[in-house]
């Protein structure tokens, strides 16, 4: 029962997940926009929303790290990279100090993100909603 | 590891542009400050700053003020003879700020930190809105 309400909403709940998860990045983006040498980075919706619904309730591997038995060892860590995977966005007027965000860009992208966001938060209500109904009867 | 946090870091390091860009602009014509020297033009640098803790190849973060350096440009010369500072050949050594572009900073500065005040407007509109999921 708990798997089919799961399995029901567990699409939304990634998705919505997906976009909060853009949305921080457009936001450092914009954060960064005067930052020397900052490369502003995307991730392609889609892709990760798939890759996601299709790994959902496989456990991710987290960071590694070596056990230090001797004061002198060099600490050894491995980062395994994230659940989401961010690529650099194609600069078309990149600045002299090697900063590649293009503030139209970002905001365009940020003021849609932002309206999908809360698009995915109707659907997810809607559904919930109607599946209190359904329970009602 | 929030936007809240990205955007109010992004405040706090345009605000303190403005205020560098303010002072150069305050003391465009001080030719004299504390250790006898004429002012000098100042700028911040601005670094990423990720949140620990974050999956590498993929850091996001707000921004940092690493510090405010000061500009080694040389002074302006200002010939004005009857200044008690001039030297013998009647110069007035005037700070080395350059009006037109602290104004050009400051117009930035004011802009970036409106599009990080719109980020946060946005962001919580949308934290509003997911805290009514399901009713």
């Amino acid at each position: 029962m708990l798997n089919r309400l799961d399995s029901a909403i567990g699409f939304y709940q990634e998705a919505l997940n997906l976009r909060a998860k853009r949305q921080e990045v457009l936001s450092s983006n914009i954060a960064n926009a005067d930052t020397p040498g900052y490369k502003a980075r995307d991730l392609d919706f889609s892709a990760e929303l798939r890759n996601a619904v299709a790994v959902r309730g496989v456990q991710p591997l987290g960071p590694t790290e070596l056990t230090r038995t001797h004061a002198a060892h060099i600490p050894a860590k491995a980062t395994t990279s994230g659940p989401v995977s961010l690529m650099y966005r194609v600069p078309t007027q990149p600045s002299l100090d090697g900063n590649t965000v293009d503030m139209d860009v970002e905001r365009v992208n940020f003021a849609e993100n932002a309206v999908r966001y809360q698009g995915t938060v109707s659907i997810l209500s809607a559904r919930i909603r109607s599946m209190l109904a359904a329970l009602q009867q | 590891m929030s936007i809240f946090q990205i955007a109010g870091s992004a405040l706090v390091a345009q605000s303190q542009r403005l205020n560098v860009a303010a002072s150069n602009l305050a003391n465009a014509d001080s030719a004299v400050g504390p250790d006898g020297q004429p002012y000098q033009a100042r700028h911040v640098v601005f670094r990423v700053a990720p949140f620990p803790g974050q999956a590498a190849g993929s850091e996001v973060g707000g921004v940092q003020v690493v510090g405010v350096v000061q500009s080694n440009a040389a002074p302006r010369m200002v010939y004005d003879p009857t200044s008690p500072l001039a030297n013998e050949e009647g110069y007035v050594a005037m700070p080395n700020v350059n009006v037109v572009n602290e104004t050009v900073d400051m117009i930035a500065a004011s802009r970036a930190y409106q599009a990080n005040v719109e980020v946060l407007n946005t962001a919580r509109t949308l934290m509003l809105k997911t805290l009514t999921i399901g009713q």
